[in-house]
Order: C-alpha cells, then structure tokens, then sequence
C-alpha cells in the first residue's frame, strides 16, 4: 500500500509531461499549445518548414512532426496514439482511421509517380516498357503500400507487367535500392526525385493518370481542437500551397476527399484495395 | 535456497511481466480460429519455408567457418586476442540495418566484391544468397565466441599426449579436441540458427523483400501488419514458439557443459 501513492503520482506527472497541450489548456493564459501532426514520410521536408513557418507566426503553438508510411502512422492512430492531425499519402490509409477523423477530411496536395534510376542511368531506361526489359533490375513498393498500389494501377492501365527483383514496404527503401545502384531502377513519386541527390527522374506517358492524393484531417482525440484546424488551413491555404508546389508536389482543389463518405465502415475500406491490386 | 528480500521479488515479478507481457498482447491480438488459415496461405508458407531453409544454410555457413575462427581466436593472446574478439562479435550487437548497409558496400553492386562477383556471374543482391549471408553476419559470432569460450576451459593435456604418441595435428583436432568442444558448438549453432530466423534489418537493407526469394518470415510479418494485421500476429506467433523451443534445446545442454 505504501508503494501505491507515490506511483500514481509519479504515472500522473508522467502522463501531464505527455500531453502537453492538455495540462497546459487548464492553466489560465496566455497557454502554449502544442499540436502533434503525424504526416505521411513524403511530406517530411515540406511539412517541416510549414510547421516552422506556423510557429514564426503563431508564437504560442508548437507543432510536433511524426514522420512515418502512412500505414503505420494510421494503425498508430488505431492504437491510441495521440496525433491531433493525420496527413495521409493517400485516403484508404486517411480511411483507416476515419472513426477518428473530426468532420471532413480534406485533399492537400497530389502526387504521381515517376521513374528513378542512377546517375547516369546505367540501365539504360528510356520509358516505362522498358522497365519490363529481362536483365533489368527494377524494384518497387509492394501492392500492399500506397506507392505500391499506384505502381499496380500504372502497370493496368500501360498494360506494362513488371518482374521487379524486390518489393518493398515504403518508397523509401525503394529510393535507397536505386541511390546505391543495387537496382537499375524503381519507381517513387515525382517529389521523392527532387529530395534525393543520387538518381534522376524519367517521366513516363502516363504517369499522370494514376495520381495519388494526400488528404488531411483533425483528429476527434485532438487535445487543441482549434489550434489543429487552424494548422489545417494553413496548410490548405496560400502559404501552404505554394510550399507544396515547390516541392514537387501537384496542388489539389481542397475538396472533400472520399474517404469521410465511408465513415463508420473504416475497417473494410482497405480490404478489397489490397486484393484487387494484390 | 536463502528467502530473498520482498523488495526483490517485487522487482523480479515486474521483469518477468515485462518479458511475458508483449507475447500475451501478441497472442491476445490473434484469431485462434482462423490461425491454421491464416498459416496455409501461401505467402505464409513460402516465408516460412525460406527462413527455414535460409537458416540452415546461414548455420551450416556459420559452423564452417565460425569453428575454425573460434580456434583461431583462441590461439592468439592477450591484447590481439581481445581486439580481435571484440571487432569480430560487433555484429551481435550492430544495428542491423548498419550490418546490411556493410554487407551492401562489401558484396553489392558497386561493393568491394560486388564488381568481380558481377563479372564472374554471381550476383548477390537480391538474390536468396545474399539472405544466407546476412543472416550468416549476424549470427556467426555465437559459434565464434561458443568455441573460443570451450577451448578456453581446455587444459590440453590429452591434445599433449595424444602429441607424444605421434598423433598429427588434423588427427588430435579430430579425434580429441573437436568432441571435447561438441556441446559448446552444437550450442553456438542454435543460436546462430535462431538468430538467422529471425534476422530483419540486415536482409531488408542488403537482400530486398521478395516473395519466395527473399521474403523471409519477418519480412513477411512486417509486410502483412500493413494489410492483414491477424496474418502478420499468426507467423509472429509461429516465430515466438520457434523461439521459444530453440532457447530451451540449447539450454539443456548448457547445463551439462558446466559441470
């Protein structure tokens, strides 16, 4: 019994010393906010600088970036985690979690996919066809990610079939495979060209017609409601946008995406995606 | 045995929940039902398969060589012999992904090897071999320091008089010292075994992650969690009792060596 007390205080303070934004809403003002933003791995270098931005304007708020696949980030949020905001990389993952998306998600941005080699291109790769050359060594995302998916729409739609030497679970690892010249090429999206420094892109017929959207949403469990929204718009908005372009990314008309018309069947919408394209 | 003070056994209770706690929450996450479906799809069995096979082969690559340099180690002396030990069993403790990035640069492509090997016609990224290689990395130190360690506890007495009799040195290797040390290798190949089936980082950086060339077990699991989160708890299951069988055999054993 003598142990007890003193361990519920000490898990009380530990539990206050996580949520930030929670203990500090009770104090009176002026109150420091801060908001958790788990972002899809793609968003890392653009988000990062939008949230500085926010935080030059905004001195009371602190913006906290977690960076992960989206498939992760959205089972993190299943689990508990305590995210405020979710940008997916794509919207079966914003689906995911839609029993905990607050109102609407909302498109951000877009991204398609391109074609990465070495410098140098040793391979010697002019289009997508050629990808399906033997000998050539092309690695991509499984079906069962986002980049993957896409990577399977594309292969429908050219009527292209890839024998790719390695499937993995994030562009990441696909980028790494291409940069270190493993692979003679694999496919990423357009903005992870621009952030790496080893391969070069080539743009492919087509490519354009499997565009992946990026929506973003405030969570239910948000600890500062207003303060996420707010973020939210920023990103939505001029500033936000621009900083996307820059990056690579395609601007997209802020619409609501698809995912908020499939809440409560969350669980499912995943489901059929990954067998058809798997 | 002496009463050990309460405070202890508090904190002993709180370690051995630690320990158990995550294979409960593993187990409780699993569909018992759908369990022996789940292990029958053929992804399952093809993962499962491979990281059977690559981990004996990882093993049989890992007491050909492993032994040898547990002998060698075990020649040398004082300072040699401990900055040899500790830059050969660093792979125990690596980062996997940074044992996988060394092996890349080693074998790979645009590696030391990996030029001459590419011209000889034997690729190794990508392929299964690159998988027993990564596993082999990782897992060799066990029959090394297993070996070193037993020949350490060695008088070599009996290796001497076998000497007198005009026994060769393959011979006493053979017929005295190999026996003597048996237990303590059959040891470190377990391990090196269940290391090898478990290995992750090393062959997602190095090997790649495809279906039945070198998507192993744990690949497979880190592959499904995205998807099928059940199937991914089901071979993780699987891996937990694989585990768990294997630390036993290579206990008992143990036991015996120390008398």
């Amino acid at each position: 019994m003598r142990l007890r007390n003193p361990l519920a205080a000490a898990a009380l303070a530990a539990a206050c010393s996580l949520s930030v934004g929670a203990c500090a809403a009770e104090d009176d003002a002026p109150t420091r906010v801060t908001i958790n933003v788990y972002a899809a791995a793609s968003l890392s270098e653009v988000f990062a600088a939008l949230a500085e931005q926010y935080e030059t304007a905004h001195p009371g708020v602190s913006i906290r970036l977690t960076f992960a696949g989206s498939s992760d980030l959205a089972a993190q949020i299943n689990e508990g985690a305590p995210a405020d905001i979710f940008a997916s990389a794509n919207e079966a993952q914003m689906g995911v979690v839609a029993e905990h998306v607050a109102g609407m998600a909302e498109l951000f941005a877009s991204n398609t996919l391109t074609i990465a080699v070495p410098r140098g291109n040793p391979g010697g790769v002019t289009d997508f066809a050629s990808l399906a050359n033997p000998g050539l060594k092309v690695v991509v995302c499984a079906p069962e990610v986002p980049c993957g998916a896409a990577t399977a729409l594309v292969e429908e739609k050219l009527g292209v079939i890839l024998s790719p030497v390695s499937e993995l679970t994030n562009v990441t690892d696909v980028l790494g495979a291409v940069s270190s010249g493993e692979a003679d090429a694999g496919l990423v999206y357009v903005t992870d060209v621009a952030r790496a420094k080893e391969v070069e892109g080539i743009p492919f017929a087509g490519s354009a017609s499997v565009a992946t959207r990026y929506p973003i949403a405030v969570l239910t469990g948000a600890h500062a409601p207003t303060a996420a929204r707010s973020f939210v718009d920023f990103v939505l908005g001029q500033q936000g946008q621009a900083a996307l372009l820059a990056a690579g990314f395609a601007t997209s008309d802020g619409g609501a995406s698809d995912v908020t018309a499939l809440n409560g069947t969350a669980p499912d919408v995943t489901a059929p995606d990954a067998s058809a394209v798997g | 045995m002496t009463r050990l003070p309460r405070w202890l056994l508090v904190l002993a209770v709180i370690a051995a929940a630690f320990a158990v706690l995550p294979l409960v929450g593993l187990a409780s996450r699993a569909n018992w039902a759908q369990l022996p479906g789940q292990l029958a799809t053929p992804s399952a069995r093809t993962a499962l398969g491979l990281s059977l096979r690559t981990a004996a082969a990882s093993t049989a690559l890992c007491i050909t060589l492993g032994v040898p340099l547990g002998f060698a180690l075990a020649a040398l002396k004082g300072v040699a012999r401990a900055v040899l030990r500790a830059i050969l069993l660093a792979p125990l403790v690596l980062p996997p992904v940074v044992s996988g990035l060394g092996l890349l640069y080693a074998f790979g492509r645009r590696g030391l090897l990996g030029a001459t090997l590419d011209a000889a016609g034997i690729p190794v990224a990508f392929t299964t071999a690159a998988v027993v290689l990564a596993q082999a990395f990782v897992a060799m130190p066990f029959v090394v320091v297993s070996v070193e360690a037993a020949l350490a506890a060695r008088d070599g007495r009996l290796e001497a008089i076998a000497a007198t009799l005009g026994a060769g040195r393959s011979r006493i290797l053979r017929v005295i010292t190999l026996p003597g040390i048996g237990v303590a290798v059959a040891m470190g190949a377990v391990l090196a075994f269940a290391r090898s089936l478990g290995e992750f980082g090393a062959t997602l950086t190095f090997a790649g992650s495809l279906e039945g060339v070198t998507r192993t077990a744990a690949l497979q699991i880190y592959l499904a969690r995205e998807s099928d989160p059940q199937a991914a708890v089901a071979l993780g299951l699987v891996l937990v009792a694989l585990a768990i069988l294997i630390v036993a055999a290579a206990a008992r054993p143990g036991r015996r060596a120390i008398p």
